[in-house]
């Protein structure tokens, strides 16, 4: 049973859109900022930092998670995949952003990385899902641009695409 | 909004998780899902010097049935309980709080014993768990006890349990037959915490409500039968007794008219579906 302590800086590693990464964190040090800082990847935004707006949402071990209330140390080992493994190839959008861009389901663009993942895993799972139940699992994040019919209607798009061609997801 | 320092322990066994809470005494704290705890932690209402991490367990991500209950251990996440394909049958009325438990993205990773040790007043699951007069299993390294839901939730954010003492399982008992399980909640929008939330049990001969978000922890009351003015009169003592009180979200007066009116139609559900 390892004690990491407070005041050093411990190696955590896990796997990241596919590779592994490594970094220190002090025990306390979160997630979203574990990404951020230490990895350079700033894709994951850091919104009210506890767990209400959503904006940090990342998966975990296949599941949409809070990266803010999540610590780094307790992602050692896990797999991780972030708004930067959305897309496919450089200069190519997957389905589900190319949806968000045509139907303007952005604005600022800073809630938008945490429902893209929350999205994404969504449809992975529940690939005809009805618009209500969507609006139930889009209540797990905050938008204060879109009024959020676009990101509904974009949504629900990539569903319909991705049930025709899901190899494109 | 960054949390205090603290020292982690990946515990890998439950002796581990004992010993570590009897070295720590009140400033440790176990880490299960994290979804209540870190925002604490952040916002250091919290500042225990030593986290238990449990969810490396296997021992603890168990839902076994056993002598008509439901034994959810203290490593089971609250989405897995809701996926679990038996819990609408086994139990109605968890299966229903468990959907307004925060959101899909926190469900994901929050567990359902954590969010008992938690004991926020508004939360869905000590309300349910205290409904269906569940109970709370706990153990340390010197002993092991059962506390019966009713006698284990004292205050906000306060229980029974002690220092060094670990929320292993909470015992759920299941449906009974003829019995009817309702739940209701009233929120500014579905995931928030419960302005005011209900449960009720309806049996033959009477019904059991339990109402969350208004005293210091959720509160349960048992009423006869009876007719309709009889259960209105009765739903206002027991919301006046319960000391509701105004804050930000609601004032006491609109609290206690939700305990009447919401509790009435949570009894009314509850007695449509007993058969």
């Amino acid at each position: 049973m390892p004690r990491l302590t407070a005041d050093a800086r411990h190696r955590v590693r896990f796997e990241l859109n596919g590779r592994m990464v490594e970094a220190d964190a002090e025990p306390r040090m979160l997630l979203t900022d574990f990404l951020r800082y230490e990895l350079g990847m700033t894709g994951t935004h850091v919104g009210c930092e506890h767990g209400v707006c959503g904006a940090c949402t990342v998966e975990i071990d296949g599941v949409p998670a809070r990266a803010c209330l999540t610590l780094a140390v307790q992602a050692e080992g896990a797999k991780i995949r972030t708004v930067e493994g959305l897309a496919p190839a450089p200069g190519r959008l997957s389905v589900l952003q190319d949806a968000f861009r045509r139907h303007y389901a952005l604005q600022c663009g800073f809630c938008t990385t945490g429902i893209l993942i929350s999205l994404d895993c969504y449809l992975r799972h529940h690939p005809n899902p009805a618009e209500a139940e969507l609006r139930e699992y889009l209540g797990g994040h905050l938008c204060r641009c879109t009024g959020y019919a676009p990101i509904l209607a974009a949504a629900l798009d990539a569903a319909e695409k991705l049930r025709e061609t899901p190899a494109n997801a | 909004m960054k949390p205090a320092r603290f020292d982690y322990i990946r515990a890998g066994t439950l002796a581990e998780v004992h010993a570590a809470l009897a070295d720590g005494g009140d400033d440790a704290r176990i880490i299960a899902g994290g979804q209540s705890l870190v925002p604490m932690l952040s916002m250091r209402v919290a500042r225990p010097t030593l986290l238990i991490d449990i969810m490396h367990l296997p021992e603890l991500a168990k839902i076994e049935v056993k002598d008509d209950a439901l034994r959810v251990g203290a490593g089971v996440r609250q989405a897995a309980l809701l996926a679990w394909p038996e819990l609408i049958a086994r139990q109605p009325l968890f299966s229903a709080a468990l959907l307004w438990v925060g959101h899909a993205q926190t469900r994901s990773r929050g567990t359902v014993c954590g969010s008992i040790a938690h004991a926020d007043p508004s939360a869905e699951l000590p309300l349910a768990l205290l409904a269906l007069k569940g109970a709370v299993e706990l153990s340390s390294h010197r002993n092991r006890r059962r506390v019966a839901a009713e006698d284990f939730f004292t205050g906000v954010m306060s229980t029974t349990r002690g220092d060094d003492e670990l929320i292993e399982a909470v015992e759920i008992p299941c449906r009974t037959a003829g019995h009817g399980y309702a739940f209701k909640e009233f929120a500014r929008r579905h995931g928030d915490f419960a302005i005011v939330a209900c449960a009720a049990i309806a049996r033959k001969d009477g019904v059991r409500l339990a109402i969350g978000g208004v005293a210091d922890c959720p509160a349960a009351r048992d009423f006869p039968d009876t007719d309709s003015s009889a259960l209105d009169d009765a739903l206002d003592r027991f919301a006046s007794d319960l000391e509701a009180r105004d804050d930000l979200h609601a004032t006491a007066d609109y609290r206690r008219a939700l305990v009447r009116r919401l509790g009435r139609s949570t009894i009314e559900e509850a007695r449509r579906c007993r058969a």
